[in-house]
């Protein structure tokens, strides 16, 4: 089992910065996700640390080792690619095998511990057959098993669920938690999935850009997140964000409104790369699970409309447009009645907003 | 409703039988054609090729042309060079361009690309304009044979096969095949602890039936089909491959029987290449529906 420890980590491809500096520490035995949308670099990352792709400058270490320039097979990890990579020409057996066979290992110790990872994974029935016999969700159990079997250092994800179908990814999002348990080891996993994020990781490394946004557990991530970007990523539906004015502010708050928000002191200060007065306009960030709705006008801060309401079974999504024609999403329990058109107000806990200074890059990106 | 296009399918497959024996009847007449005129006597070969006869077996039906053949030509020494230098190119081609293609798909070095364009480059240069100068390197290149350290490689079998080993087109062929490749089963290999030549024998080369099986008919057909070459560099009877030998029957009193009865003989072991390795190549064909 190994520490993993990344200092100043870059990657370029010519004059393009795709890892712009990342400092990482993965503990030994800890199960780290990261995070981040198409083309954030995080399997650039993961692939930085199986030594699939140069290090441009920085270092990596796996147990106090600097690995910069060791070729993957001398790097203890095992990786689990998305496409599963098993080879079509071997056996499941064969394919389990594999590193093994590479290793020269005897045939007993072989069969000790493909058994062994057969057993684990619950596909003993299934040794002999040919990878085109098997269904993703098989073949994704055999790539897990080839790599359990090496008993490696660091396991490698490479976004291993994705390719499977939504029930399944589920069973086998459980499963790989529950290997983490059974071997404690470290794993670094990448996803674009916020719900895999949130569910396996001890610590989640939210990329953008290949920069690192915020590291922390899933809940600090979802309590307190850092920024803008981390906020409206992490949370299922996603929070709202509010175009707000700070009308007065000082060392433990301010009173923010805007024109469908009566003043509300926020006992937070906006967090992001900037700081703010009083003055600016800031974003609001409310979560839909922590706003109360309420059909009395005088009992909520914010004041607006239902356009539509989503039962989704386990919780009603209610889609409202403000009176200054924002959108504004609120999740409620169950099954919630709001008819179409109906004047709502809402409040919230101040404690559960958040603040954040304007992020010029996802305005940016909006825009397109 | 059914009845109809149960028919119309009927009656599409009837026109698609007869247009494939039409072509396949195309493809087979000039066989049968060399075949049946082989057992022939050259005045009747002649005779009847103003008429179907040409390709029916009848009248004065014999092997004697065989026999003659045999007699004017050491017919058996030719298809033997041939074989040899045929097989093994093909061997050492198939080994050599493979592993030349995966260095360029799968190994990063400086100056790949630009290599890899120049060979691909001698794909337009035809081999009659290098065929002189090729000749005068042969005759004095060294060689470490039976006899210690010898100069000129004419009149040998070496001089028919290593010039063609490695060439642009199946360098260009194994390229293109490796290229689409899943790259992620070469990086699963490496991760799991494979060298590259191990990846190259584990994985790589069990993946490419289909373009071994390619490679392997083009050059087998344009070694077994070699004249130029052989005609320059080999003087002596005994390195001769059979397209050079076609010369003797061509020379003094020329008997078609006799030459029927030749191509006959030396097309033996382009038919038996081929039906091995259409075997090959669709069990090859059917091994890579794994992929999914």
């Amino acid at each position: 089992m190994a520490q993993v420890v990344l200092k100043n980590l870059k990657k370029s491809f010519g004059t393009v910065d795709v890892i712009k500096g990342v400092d990482l520490t993965i503990e030994d035995g800890e199960f780290v996700v990261f995070v981040g949308p198409s083309g954030c670099g995080k399997s650039t990352l993961l692939r930085m640390i199986a030594g699939l792709e140069d290090i441009s400058s920085g270092t990596l270490s796996i147990n106090g080792q600097v690995v910069n320039d060791l070729q993957p097979k001398d790097r203890k990890i095992a990786m689990v690619f998305q496409s599963y990579a098993i080879f079509p020409h071997m056996t499941v057996r064969e394919n389990v095998a594999f590193g093994l066979t590479i290793a020269g290992a005897s045939k007993a110790e072989k069969d000790a511990k493909v058994n062994e990872a057969a057993r684990i994974l619950q596909m003993e029935h299934l040794m002999e057959r040919r990878p085109s016999q098997l269904s993703g969700g098989q073949r994704q159990r055999v790539a897990i098993g080839r790599a359990i079997v090496r008993e490696p250092s660091v396991f490698l994800f490479d976004e291993p669920l994705s390719n499977l179908d939504a029930a399944l990814r589920m069973d086998m999002r459980m499963e790989i938690g529950k290997l983490h348990h059974d071997l404690s080891a470290t794993m670094v996993y990448v996803t674009h999935d916020q719900v895999e994020a949130m569910t396996l990781a001890d610590k989640i490394v939210v990329l953008r850009s290949g920069s690192v946004m915020q590291i922390g557990s899933p809940m600090d991530l979802y309590h307190n997140p850092a920024n803008l970007f981390v906020a409206g990523f992490l949370g299922a539906p996603s929070m709202n964000f509010l175009d707000v004015t700070i009308t007065e502010m000082d060392d433990t708050g301010c009173t923010v409104r805007n024109g469908a928000l009566d003043p509300v002191r926020i006992p937070s200060l906006p967090k992001g790369d900037t700081a703010a007065k009083v003055g600016d306009t800031v974003k609001l960030g409310l979560r839909p699970q922590y706003l109360i709705p309420s059909i009395d006008p005088a009992s909520g801060t914010l004041h607006g409309k239902v356009i539509l309401t989503e039962r989704l079974g386990s919780e009603t999504v209610v889609d409202l447009a403000l009176t200054d024609g924002t959108k504004l999403i609120v999740a409620l329990p169950e099954d919630a009645q709001f008819e179409r058109g109906r004047e709502v107000s809402l409040s919230f806990g101040p404690a559960r907003a958040h603040l954040f200074t304007p992020d010029p890059e996802l305005q940016a990106s909006a825009k397109h | 409703m059914a009845s109809i296009s149960a028919d119309n399918h009927g009656l599409r497959l009837v026109v698609r039988y007869m247009v494939l024996t039409l072509v396949a009847i195309i493809f087979i007449f000039p066989l049968v054609f060399m075949v049946v005129s082989s057992l022939k006597p050259d005045q009747q070969l002649l005779a009847d090729t103003s008429s179907l006869r040409a390709f029916l077996p009848v009248g004065d039906i014999s092997v004697d042309n065989y026999y003659a053949a045999f007699k004017r030509a050491p017919v058996g020494t030719f298809v033997l060079n041939s074989v040899i230098i045929t097989g093994v190119t093909v061997v050492l081609s198939l080994f050599i361009c493979s592993m030349a293609a995966f260095s360029f798909v799968f190994l990063k070095w400086q100056g790949r690309d630009l290599i890899l364009s120049i060979i691909l480059a001698t794909l337009i240069v035809p081999f009659e304009t290098i065929a002189i100068p090729l000749l005068l390197l042969s005759s004095k290149l060294p060689w470490i044979g039976a006899h210690g350290l010898e100069w000129g490689w004419l009149n040998t079998y070496r001089v028919q096969i290593i010039p063609f080993i490695a060439d642009g087109l199946t360098i260009f062929l194994f390229v293109q095949y490796f290229k689409d490749l899943p790259g992620e089963l070469i990086e699963a290999a490496r991760v799991e602890g494979a060298t590259w030549p191990q990846i190259y024998r584990r994985i790589v080369m069990p993946l490419s039936g289909p373009v071994l099986a390619t490679a392997a008919i083009l050059k087998f057909l344009a070694m077994y089909n070699q004249y130029l070459w052989p005609l320059m560099v080999v003087q002596q009877e005994e390195y001769r491959p059979v397209m050079v030998g076609l010369q003797y029957f061509f020379q003094l009193n020329r008997a078609w029987g006799e030459i029927m009865a030749y191509l006959s003989l030396i097309t033996v072991p382009v038919l038996a290449f081929y039906l091995v390795l259409q075997r090959a190549f669709i069990a090859s064909i059917a091994s890579t529906g794994v992929k999914g």
